[in-house]
């Protein structure tokens, strides 16, 4: 009766489990990279104060930050579903559709929360920029993509670059959210193995595990680039 | 208009729900999470060791895992089986939610407390003790207020994430605002309806929440500010 590590190696569990860690990963990493990309564009369209635009990020970065995630993955699953398959039906790709799509809408949906928060941290990192090194770079008389290239973005990364690990953090947690819709990360087949052993204290925490390991190797690999990218100090 | 009328008191059901939630766990949370600061202080190196390794171990996994981890897992465990008041925590889901989310809460809180507590000039902690200050006096009259200061703002987005918190437990049968909302979405397919107006609540919450604690802060910087209230107001409305 007493279900232990053994049982979980013997029953197959651990090769699924090492599956769903990979597709877990695989969705946080993809996310945070969209998400970056979508927050420094925004984040600077806000720290330009381009008209509309900034307006319109403002909106999605309040929504996204003030409502719950699980709440914007709901919306996503739900509103796009339906479309999806008739389409896919559609076409005859039915089947192929169920399994590609659930992996899709999720990094659509984490990549719009954690791009909400990435577009905060790139705005926060582009206004810790001092104004005199812009204004000394215009008086140079370098290009504004000269500017952008030497001035702005080196300073801009690494000022970023602890936001961005907390983004990151967060990123990977989030993926377990949408476990509840169905895509087969880490949390969803822990979710299937406790149902069909009838054995969640085991499952649940063995899914803990990996997202402590998941969170703890990558906080050391932060720490090492965020050292790598301090100013050296001159004496 | 219909959906309006449908959706609206269901949702509305829902809010008593997250704000309970979010009230117990908040408190608890709390007190948990200056417990941990305090014991992070300590000299003794098994205290701090424990609060350190609490702390790594809840903000390093989903909220969503030891919320199954609890609703599902600690059911298991005999001892815990066995005890009837630790089985009446365990057997409902309102109940795990706030359990989850206190434990949870109370790593981040005392991340953030003990980074305020760490802020505390140590001149001004040498000089109660100068003073002849006892350790609970100095840490009620001294320590504790200028940490709370430093701590707040961060502590007030803390609170805002615990409020998008308590929408997990819709995922272990208890019926909060999204909850509802998923179970409205379900019925009428009107998704983005529901999802504005739930959205709405919560942003709604939200922004009470961090006016709430903007007010406190204003409060408690009040010694910051010029003593006559009239001259501040002047110069606010000249600028």
């Amino acid at each position: 009766m007493q279900f232990g590590l053994v049982q979980l190696w013997e029953g197959g569990w651990v090769g699924a489990i090492l599956r769903g860690s990979l597709v877990t990963i695989a969705v946080g990493v993809l996310s945070m990279l969209f998400g970056l990309a979508l927050g420094t564009a925004f984040g600077l369209a806000k720290w330009r104060k381009v008209p509309v635009l900034s307006q319109v990020v403002d909106l999605y970065t309040s929504v996204v930050r003030g409502v719950p995630e699980l709440l914007i993955i709901y919306l996503l699953f739900f509103s796009s579903v339906e479309f999806v398959t008739r389409i896919a039906a559609a076409f005859g790709f039915a089947d192929m559709a169920d399994a590609g799509y659930a992996f899709v809408i999720t990094v659509v949906a984490i990549t719009a929360i954690s791009g909400a928060y990435s577009t905060e941290v790139i705005r926060g990192a582009l206004a810790a920029i001092p104004k005199g090194h812009i204004e000394a770079a215009i008086a140079l008389g370098l290009s504004s993509r000269r500017i952008f290239v030497r001035i702005i973005a080196p300073q801009m990364l690494r000022i970023a670059f602890p936001g961005v690990n907390n983004v990151w953090q967060t990123t990977i947690k989030d993926t377990a959210l949408v476990s509840v819709v169905g895509l087969q990360e880490l949390m969803r087949t822990a979710f299937i193995g406790a149902g069909s052993t009838r054995n969640p204290l085991i499952f649940y925490a063995v899914a803990a595990v990996v997202y402590l390991m998941i969170t703890l190797v990558s906080q050391v690999g932060f720490n090492t680039v965020s050292t790598a990218l301090a100013p050296r100090k001159r004496s | 208009m219909d959906l309006l009328q449908l959706a609206i008191p269901v949702l509305l059901k829902g809010l008593t729900m997250t704000l309970m939630l979010t009230f117990l766990s908040v408190c608890i949370g709390f007190c948990l999470g200056l417990g941990l600061a305090l014991l992070r202080r300590s000299d003794n190196a098994f205290a701090a060791n424990f609060a350190r390794i609490y702390s790594i171990i809840f903000r390093g996994t989903p909220l969503l895992v030891q919320l199954f981890l609890i609703y599902y897992g600690l059911g298991q465990v005999k001892f815990i089986h066995d005890a009837p008041a630790l089985w009446w925590v365990i057997s409902d889901g309102a109940r795990c939610a706030v359990l989850a989310l206190s434990l949870n809460t109370a790593a981040y809180t005392s991340e953030i407390l003990y980074g305020g507590l760490q802020s505390v000039p140590h001149g001004l902690v040498e000089a109660a003790k100068a003073c002849g200050m006892g350790s609970f006096t100095r840490f009620r009259r001294i320590e504790f207020p200028i940490a709370i200061r430093q701590a707040l703002p961060a502590y007030g987005n803390e609170i805002v994430l615990m409020v998008k918190g308590t929408s997990l437990a819709s995922t272990i049968t208890v019926l909060e605002i999204t909850g509802y909302a998923k179970r409205l979405m379900s019925q009428t397919f009107a998704i983005f309806e529901v999802f504005a107006i739930a959205g709405v609540i919560y942003l709604a919450i939200n922004l009470v929440l961090v006016g709430v604690v903007r007010l406190v802060e204003h409060r408690l910087m009040r010694h910051t500010r010029p003593a006559s209230q009239k001259k501040t107001r002047a110069a606010v409305v000249a600028a």
